[in-house]
């Protein structure tokens, strides 16, 4: 009847032994903890609202992701129909910018135009009418694949350009198909680090085109006149703002993928960059350097000349030194942006938290002082309710936060500031299955039932009540961790705990501790309840 | 024993008697509540809005009227600034304008860093938030599939558990919870943001359990009381498991008040719209979900009985 199994009784205490275990290493400092066994020194991470810092939220800029894939498959299909000698007209982007048209000249020549495109077009869809009009569009297949890839080059240099920045510990994630989590510990001005990611560094070589002459500009500073074919009039900057324009050939000899270093460095007393090309970069740098002697070559970032120097002789090593009037800081920040890579389009900042560290500190400190509190509150009604059992019911309430503290440190899980809440409502409502049960009890008592009696039918006949309302909540969080997001996820995360962890000691610990105490005073005629 | 009694023994208060006044006063409060959402709305806060809020701590005492027409002069569009927790805290808020067209990077830190300026450099900033709409938009179509599926799932567990008939009445106390406690964010200057859909969880999650402890006894004394007639045997059920009722909400709602007296400046606006949730969730789960079970034709007799025994062995 009122008895307990041996190993039982084993098991119940040894989960209590490592509750204390695992969640001790916690309020240990850090020099002392890193002393422990690796296995105990889990802990749980405090969120960024917590201990301070920057949360981010940003957003790849798909439509133009799709519009460079666009002008890309535009530029192989004039090149594959060039190649094959076949006639068309009207060769432009769709108007969705995620694929390309264009018309035959002879419509006879559809299937020699559907062979030669035919290894450009897997994957993708190809329309072809009567009148001759070719139509290709990414399959939603594609788009997914294309932009799937974006976000991942992008949280790739994203990670570089962090990481060289000297931030310690960023946490970068992927979140949806196009958003990217950005998170900076410590980080109270994030600033800087948005003028990083804000910048997509595209970095272009191309000649200047001497013949179109010098630039006029009309008198609200836009550029005038005409350009030849095959040039366009891009602004050139320095770091004094806008200094007038320069005409390139839009063709581009090499782009800055084939960059392998960045380094910042003086020339001259001029703050600089140097780089380095990588073998293909190099071979065709050296070649366009030696058939382009005295002419220009623009150095393009982002659509922006940032300097056109002079070629005095032919360049072989591969190496080069870019120095446009920066400041040293910007050669430094240009000098990191080109070491990490282009991003495949801009980033929006579309959300942005930042806490400082004061917040941080007074938030754990109120958060541990409203805890305390609740359990010395919560405590005192219990004793005051059952008196004994109740004090039972406070050594189960003192495991569960040790054991919550335990299996939140051995998940790895992060404490945020609705968690600190959820631990301290978890202490009101973990008393209530003891609750439920000493109820119970009393009733049981009151039908003229002996003592121990009473607190086995007690703890029987509350199981099926205690087990329907915590299952039922267990559901829901379950429901709420799959499809909530965010702070909702962690909440859910708590809450579920609390629930287990609250199952285990009402139903298991304190009925050792009533077991055991009923053991020693047989022959009871009330209970201290 | 105890020291304290918080409900007497062989406590016979009629719950079922009264339910029409309790049915009303929820009716009225559903219906004032409904009104005050559709006229005036929620008090979105900027998760939802997209918008900018700043949590300063001065060094000086500070003075609002001065520092609003600091932030006026800025032309931000709609701010606002009110004392925050502590003495020297403020909160300020700041609309959201996107032109169409800008880098929306750059105009985001233009105005932080014009707040900054008005407000001085080197305060202390602890916290600033930048927001914008499409996020907002997302969160809350996200958190409130979450929630709604989350109920639906609870639900679902009770009309196996139960009968439908106390699922029915389990889904009309749950809505009127929610709308209750959304009445909060619309009446009260409560703001309306990811916490405050972490409140109504909570008091639905709390709800909820309060009213399946009760169904349990009902569905208990529907297999002991064959006979007795139903409105008795609700009101016997709801006054045997009164006493726990009033105890765990007593815990709950004493550690929440630890959390609102102690938690500091963002938990305690946290747990005040939790606190009254409680409250109106333990009303729901005596004066209207089990009163409601007398309007749905409960089986009772043999069915019951077999599903009784079955479960019992």
């Amino acid at each position: 009847m009122l008895y307990i199994a041996r190993w039982k009784a084993a098991v119940i205490l040894l989960v209590c032994v490592l509750g204390i275990i695992f969640s001790v290493p916690n309020m240990l400092p850090e020099a002392q903890r890193n002393k422990l066994p690796t296995w105990m020194q889990n802990t749980f991470n405090l969120g960024l609202e917590l201990q301070g810092g920057s949360h981010l939220q940003l957003e790849v800029d798909m439509k133009s992701v799709m519009k460079d894939y666009s002008e890309n498959l535009l530029d192989e299909v004039r090149t594959t129909l060039r190649a094959e000698k076949i006639g068309y007209t009207s060769l432009v982007l769709t108007q969705d910018r995620k694929g390309v048209t264009f018309m035959l000249r002879d419509p006879n020549q559809l299937s020699a135009a559907k062979k030669a495109l035919r290894k450009t077009t897997t994957d993708l869809n190809s329309e072809f009418d009567n009148s001759g009009r070719i139509t290709i569009s990414l399959t939603e297949e594609a788009t997914e694949k294309v932009q799937a890839k974006a976000l991942e080059k992008s949280i790739e240099v994203i990670r570089r350009r962090v990481d060289e920045s000297g931030t310690k510990e960023p946490l970068i994630q992927r979140q949806g198909i196009d958003r990217i989590i950005l998170q900076l510990p410590g980080v109270d001005n994030p600033a800087e680090v948005k003028r990083l990611i804000g910048r997509t560094a595209k970095m272009e070589f191309r000649l200047v085109d001497h013949d179109a002459g010098t630039i006029q500009v009309d008198a609200s500073g836009r550029p005038q006149g005409t350009v030849p074919l095959g040039s366009e009039v891009l602004p050139e900057t320095g770091h004094r703002g806008q200094e007038g324009y320069v005409v390139v050939k839009k063709q581009v000899a090499i782009t800055g993928d084939r960059l392998i270093d960045a380094q910042f460095e003086f020339r001259e007393a001029q703050p600089g960059v140097s780089i380095s090309f990588d073998a293909v970069g190099a071979k065709k740098f050296a070649e366009i350097t030696a058939n382009n002697v005295n002419r220009q070559f623009a150095i393009i970032l982002d659509g922006r000349v940032i300097s056109h120097p002079n070629i005095k002789g032919p360049l072989l090593d591969g190496h080069a030194i870019i120095s446009g009037g920066f400041t040293p800081k910007e050669a430094q920040e240009l000098a990191l942006l080109l070491r990490a890579g282009a991003l495949p389009a801009a980033l929006n900042v579309i959300e942005e938290r930042t806490v400082g560290p004061s917040l941080g500190s007074d938030s754990i400190q109120d958060g541990q002082r409203a805890t305390l509190f609740a359990f010395i509150f919560v405590a005192v009604f219990m004793i005051l309710n059952y008196s004994l059992f109740g004090v039972f019911a406070d050594i189960a309430l003192a495991f569960n936060l040790v054991l919550l503290f335990a299996a939140l440190s051995l998940l790895g899980a992060t404490l945020t500031l609705p968690g600190i809440a959820g631990i301290a409502l978890t202490i009101g409502m973990a008393v209530d299955a003891n609750v439920l049960i000493y109820e119970r009890i009393k009733e049981e008592l009151r039908h003229n039932m002996k003592p121990v009696m009473a607190i086995d039918a007690g703890y029987r006949k509350a199981l099926m009540t205690i087990l329907d309302s915590n299952i039922t909540t267990l559901i829901g969080a379950a429901v709420l961790f799959e499809f909530g997001s965010g702070p909702i996820r962690g909440f859910a995360v708590t809450l579920a705990l609390g629930i287990i962890i609250s199952l285990f000691t009402a139903l298991s610990l304190t009925r050792l501790i009533v077991i055991y105490w009923a053991r020693r005073h047989r022959n009871l005629t009330s209970l201290p309840i | 024993m105890a020291y304290l009694r918080l409900v007497p023994q062989n406590v016979n208060i009629n719950f079922v008697g009264i339910r029409f006044i309790t049915f009303l006063i929820s009716a009225i409060v559903i219906v004032a509540t409904a009104i005050t959402i559709a006229t005036k709305g929620l008090n979105y806060g900027i998760d939802f809005e997209g918008g900018y809020i700043f949590e300063v701590r001065l060094k000086e005492e500070p003075n609002i009227p001065e520092l609003r027409n600091k932030l006026a002069t800025l032309n931000l569009g709609e701010t606002a600034i009110q004392k925050f927790g502590a003495d020297h805290d403020v909160l300020i808020r700041v609309e959201r304008k996107v032109a169409e067209g800008t880098d929306e990077n750059a105009a985001q830190q233009k105005v932080i860093d014009a707040v900054k300026g008005a407000i001085g450099v080197n305060e202390d900033y602890r916290r600033i938030e930048t927001i914008g709409p499409k996020v907002g938009e997302e969160l809350v179509h996200n958190s409130m599939k979450a929630v709604l599926l989350a109920l639906a799932a609870m639900l679902i567990y009770i009309a196996v558990r139960f009968e439908w008939q106390f699922a029915v009445c389990g889904i009309i106390a749950l809505i009127h919870d929610t709308i209750g406690i959304l009445a909060l964010f619309s009446i009260f200057p409560f703001e309306f943001n990811e916490t405050a859909i972490i409140a109504i969880l909570i008091t639905a999650g709390y709800s909820i359990n309060d009213t399946i402890v009760i169904f349990d006894r009902i569905r208990e004394n529907l297999r002991k009381y064959k006979k007795m007639e139903l409105g008795a045997l609700i009101n016997k059920s709801l006054n045997e498991t009164l006493s726990r009722t009033v105890l765990t909400g007593a815990t709950t709602l004493t550690s929440l008040l630890a959390l609102y007296i102690w938690g500091g400046s963002v938990i305690s606006s946290f747990s005040l719209p939790i606190i009254i949730g409680i409250m109106i969730g333990s009303f729901s789960s005596i004066f209207l979900a089990s009163p409601l079970l007398l309007y749905l034709n409960v089986k009772r007799g043999e069915e019951v009985a077999v599903a009784g025994a079955a479960n019992t062995n």
